[in-house]
C-alpha cells in the first residue's frame, strides 16, 4: 500500500515540528538561564498553536481547549514559575554545561539524526495519520535528554525536562489527536503538578546549597 | 461493587485533605483509619475479582488488579501505624507533621489509584502523580542530602516517566487501525484489540515501556534514582516506597506484557523481560555486597526482587506467573518489615551505619528478632511467602525450559543471600563494644512501631505456609488474565 501523498496538515504539522526541533537546538545553545527560558515559553507556543491547527484541520473542537490550556500553562505559568526563582537566587544567571556549545551541538546533531532515521527505519505507516512528525518528536525528546545531561544546574535540567515534555505532547498531538479531552487535560493538570514540585525541590535546593549548581550533587553514591 | 471502587479511590485523597486541616493526633487517626479501611476495601474485591472484571465508570478492577491494590494497601495501612511511633518527637514540629500526613495520604492514595483506573492514559496520570507526591516526601526532612536525593529522583523518574508517556501515545497510535481516531485507551478495549494491532508500533510501544515505567521500577540500568530515595526518604516512606510503589509501577509493565503479548508472540516481550532482570539481579547482588547504609542495602534488595518479578513473567509459565503475582504480596510484607526494622535501629542508635549498629538482638526485644525473620524472609527462606514465590517462579523456569536463567536466579539470589547476611549478623548478632559513653539501653523505642511488623510477619508466614484459598483463586484468576491471549 502507498503511503498518500502529504497534505496541507502533514505539511503544516511537519513544519511545526521542525521549528520545535531548532528552538530545542536554541535551548542547547543559550547560556543565559533567562534566555533558555524564554526559548521554552517560545516553543511551548508554537507546541500550542500547534493544538490550534489540528483542531482546526482535523475538525476536533476540543482542542482548541486544550490549546488555550496549554497556552495558559506552558507559555505563561512555567516560564514565570521558574524565571521567578532565577530571579530570587541572585546568584547565578548563566548555567553551566560539562561540554562546550559547539560539541554539544555536534552530539546533538548525532542523536537527533539517530532518532529521526531510527523511527523511519520502522516504516511505521498509517493513512489517517502524518508520521514524519513522529520521527521528530522522538529526535526532540533524544536532544531534550542530551540537555539534561549536558547541563550541571537544576534550572536548565527542569526546563530540559518540561521540553521533553514538550516533544512528546507535539506527538501526541499528531499521533493522538482523538485522545479524549479529559486525558489530555489531565495530562496538563499532571504538568501543573510536576511543576510545582520542580519548583519546591528547586527552591529546597537552593536553600541547602545556596546556588543552582548541581555539580556538588556527590554525597550520594555506591 | 461500584461503592468499594469509588470509596478505594477517593479515601486517601479526603484524608489528605482532612490532615491538613485537623490537629496531629486527629491526623493521625485519620491516616490509620483509612489505611485500615482501604485494606479491607481491597479484601471486599479479592471474591468478586476473582471470577470477572468489575467495572464503574472509568475504575475498574480485575484480579491482577487487587493483588497490587491488596499490597499497597496494606502498606498505607501498616505505614500510617509505624509513623505514631516513627515521629514522637517530631511533636513539637506541627507543620512538619501536618505536611508528612498529608503526603503520607496522598502517596497512599495515588498509589491505590494506579491498579483502578480504567486505560492506559489514566494509569500513567496516576504513576506521574506518585512520582511527584513521594519526591517532596523524599524532600521533607529538608537536609542536603536528602534534597540531592530528591531531585535525582523526581528528574530520573520524571524523565523515564515522559519515555513511558511516549510509550502510550505509540500504543493509541497503534490501536488506532483498529478503532479508528478517536477512541479511550481503556485496558479492555486494548487487550479486546488482541492481535489485530499492528506488529511494529506495538514492539516499539512494548520497549519503551519498559524501559520508561521500568525506571521507576527501579531496573538496571536505569535503578540509579532509587537507593538514593530509599535511603533518605523517611523511613515509613521508604517501606512504601520499595513496597509499593516500585510494584505499582511493574503493574504498568505487566499491563503493557497483557496487551502487547497477543500482537508480539511470547518471545519478543520475555526476552527483553529476561534480560532487564538479570542485569537487575546481578547490580543488586553485587552491590549488596558492599553497602554500609542498612536502609541503602535494603534499597539495592528491592532492586534483586524487581529483577526476580522481570524474570518471573520472563519465564511465562503459569506457575511462574502465579509466583510472580505472590511475590508482589510477600514482597510488600517482607520489605515492608525490614524498612520498619530498620527506622526503629535509626531511632535507637541514631545512625544508618552497618557499622555502628551492633548488639541489635540484645538491645531490641521485639525488633531483633523481627528484622532477623524479614531478612531471612527476603533472602526466600522457609517457611515465608517469599520462599513459595520464587520457589514457583524458578520451578515455572525450569519447566518452561530456561534452564540456564532459572540456574542464573538461584545463584544469584544466593549472592543477594551473602550480602544481606553479611550485614545483618553483624548488626543484630555482634554484642556492642562496652564502652561507658556508648549506652544504648534495651527496650522498644514505641510499640506502635513493632505492631505493624508483627502483623507483617503474620503476613508472611500465611503466604508461605498455607495461603488462603480465597487468595489462591485469586492468583489464578490472576493468572488467567495475563495469559488470556498470549503464550
Amino acid at each position: 500500500m502507498r503511503p498518500p501523498a502529504p497534505g496541507v496538515f502533514d505539511g503544516t504539522a511537519n513544519t511545526v515540528a521542525v521549528l520545535v526541533l531548532l528552538i530545542e537546538f536554541g535551548m542547547l545553545r543559550a547560556a543565559l538561564l533567562r534566555s533558555q527560558i524564554r526559548l521554552y515559553a517560545a516553543q511551548s507556543l508554537v507546541v500550542s498553536v500547534l493544538a490550534g491547527i489540528v483542531a482546526a484541520e482535523q475538525h476536533v473542537p476540543e482542542l482548541y481547549v486544550l490549546a488555550v490550556l496549554s497556552f495558559a500553562l506552558k507559555v505563561v505559568i512555567v516560564p514565570w514559575v521558574v524565571l521567578r526563582l532565577v530571579r530570587q537566587a541572585h546568584a547565578e544567571i548563566a548555567g553551566s554545561a560539562s561540554l562546550n556549545v559547539a560539541s554539544a551541538v555536534l552530539v546533538s546533531i548525532v542523536v537527533a539524526a539517530f532518532g529521526f532515521f531510527a523511527v523511519g527505519a520502522l516504516h511505521i505507516q498509517s493513512t489517517a495519520l502524518p508520521t514524519t512528525a513522529l520521527a521528530i518528536s522522538v529526535a526532540i525528546v533524544l536532544v531534550a535528554f542530551v540537555l539534561m545531561v549536558l547541563r550541571n544546574d537544576v534550572v536548565s535540567q527542569a526546563v530540559g525536562f518540561f521540553s521533553l515534555e514538550n516533544g512528546v505532547s507535539l506527538a501526541s498531538l499528531v499521533v493522538a489527536a482523538g485522545l479524549p479531552l479529559i486525558l489530555e487535560v489531565a495530562f496538563l493538570f499532571d504538568l501543573l503538578v510536576a511543576v510545582v514540585v520542580f519548583a519546591v525541590l528547586m527552591r529546597v535546593h537552593h536553600d541547602q546549597r545556596a546556588s543552582l549548581s548541581t555539580s556538588d550533587l556527590t554525597e550520594l553514591r555506591g | 461493587m461500584t461503592v468499594v471502587l469509588i470509596l478505594l479511590t477517593t479515601l486517601g485523597a479526603a484524608a489528605a485533605l482532612l490532615s491538613l486541616a485537623l490537629p496531629t493526633w486527629a491526623a493521625q487517626a485519620v491516616t490509620v483509619t483509612s489505611g485500615v479501611v482501604c485494606l479491607g476495601l481491597s479484601f471486599v474485591l479479592v471474591v468478586p475479582t476473582s471470577h470477572a472484571p468489575v467495572q464503574a465508570g472509568f475504575l475498574r478492577a480485575d484480579a491482577v488488579s487487587t493483588v497490587f491494590l491488596i499490597a499497597t494497601a496494606f502498606l498505607y495501612a501498616a505505614a500510617a501505624v509505624y509513623s505514631i511511633g516513627y515521629l514522637r518527637h517530631h511533636a513539637g514540629h506541627g507543620r512538619y507533621l501536618q505536611r508528612f500526613y498529608l503526603g503520607l495520604n496522598a502517596f497512599g492514595w495515588s498509589m491505590l489509584c494506579a491498579p483502578l483506573v480504567d486505560g492506559l492514559a489514566l494509569l500513567w496520570v496516576a504513576i506521574e502523580i506518585t512520582t511527584v507526591v513521594s519526591a517532596l516526601l523524599v524532600a521533607i526532612d529538608r537536609t542536603k542530602s536528602s534534597a540531592e536525593a530528591a531531585w535525582k529522583y523526581v528528574l530520573i523518574a520524571s524523565a523515564g516517566l515522559g519515555i513511558g508517556l511516549f510509550a502510550t501515545i505509540v500504543l493509541y497510535y497503534a490501536g488506532s487501525q483498529v478503532y479508528g481516531t478517536s477512541y479511550d485507551l481503556t485496558l479492555s478495549q486494548m487487550i479486546a484489540a488482541g492481535h489485530r494491532l499492528p506488529v511494529t508500533p506495538v514492539r516499539l510501544a512494548f520497549v519503551l515501556a519498559v524501559l520508561g515505567y521500568g525506571t521507576k521500577v527501579g531496573l538496571v540500568p536505569v535503578h540509579t534514582w532509587l537507593p538514593d530515595a530509599h535511603s533518605e526518604a523517611p523511613t515509613p516512606i521508604s517501606a512504601m516506597l520499595s513496597g509499593s510503589l516500585l510494584v505499582v509501577s511493574f503493574y504498568a509493565v505487566l499491563r503493557y506484557v497483557q496487551i502487547t503479548s497477543p500482537t508480539l508472540g511470547a518471545g519478543f516481550d520475555r526476552t527483553i523481560l529476561i534480560v532487564f532482570g538479570v542485569l537487575s539481579l546481578l547490580v543488586a547482588g553485587l552491590s549488596l555486597l558492599r553497602q554500609r547504609d542498612v536502609k541503602r542495602l535494603l534499597a539495592y534488595s528491592s532492586v534483586e526482587h524487581m529483577g526476580i518479578l522481570c524474570l518471573g513473567v520472563g519465564f511465562g509459565a503459569p506457575i511462574a506467573l502465579a509466583g510472580v503475582l505472590l511475590h508482589v504480596l510477600a514482597h510488600a510484607a517482607a520489605k515492608g518489615n525490614a524498612f520498619f526494622a530498620a527506622g526503629v535501629l535509626l531511632r535507637k542508635f541514631g545512625t544508618k551505619d552497618i557499622r555502628q549498629i551492633r548488639g541489635g538482638l540484645d538491645v531490641l526485644p521485639w525488633t531483633g528478632p523481627l528484622l532477623l525473620c524479614a531478612v531471612l524472609a527476603l533472602s526466600a527462606l522457609p517457611p515465608f511467602g517469599i520462599f513459595r514465590s520464587e520457589f514457583q517462579i524458578v520451578a515455572g523456569g525450569l519447566g518452561d525450559g530456561k534452564t540456564t536463567f532459572a540456574a542464573i536466579l538461584v545463584v544469584l539470589v544466593t549472592v543477594a543471600f551473602l550480602g544481606m547476611a553479611v550485614s545483618f549478623t553483624r548488626v543484630l548478632f555482634i554484642s556492642a563494644p562496652r564502652t561507658p559513653e556508648a549506652v544504648v539501653t534495651r527496650g522498644e523505642p514505641s510499640a506502635w512501631m513493632v505492631a505493624p511488623m508483627v502483623v507483617g510477619l503474620i503476613a508472611l508466614v500465611v503466604l508461605g505456609v498455607h495461603p488462603p484459598d480465597a487468595l489462591t483463586h485469586l492468583l489464578s484468576q490472576g493468572v488467567i488474565e495475563l495469559g488470556s491471549g498470549g503464550s
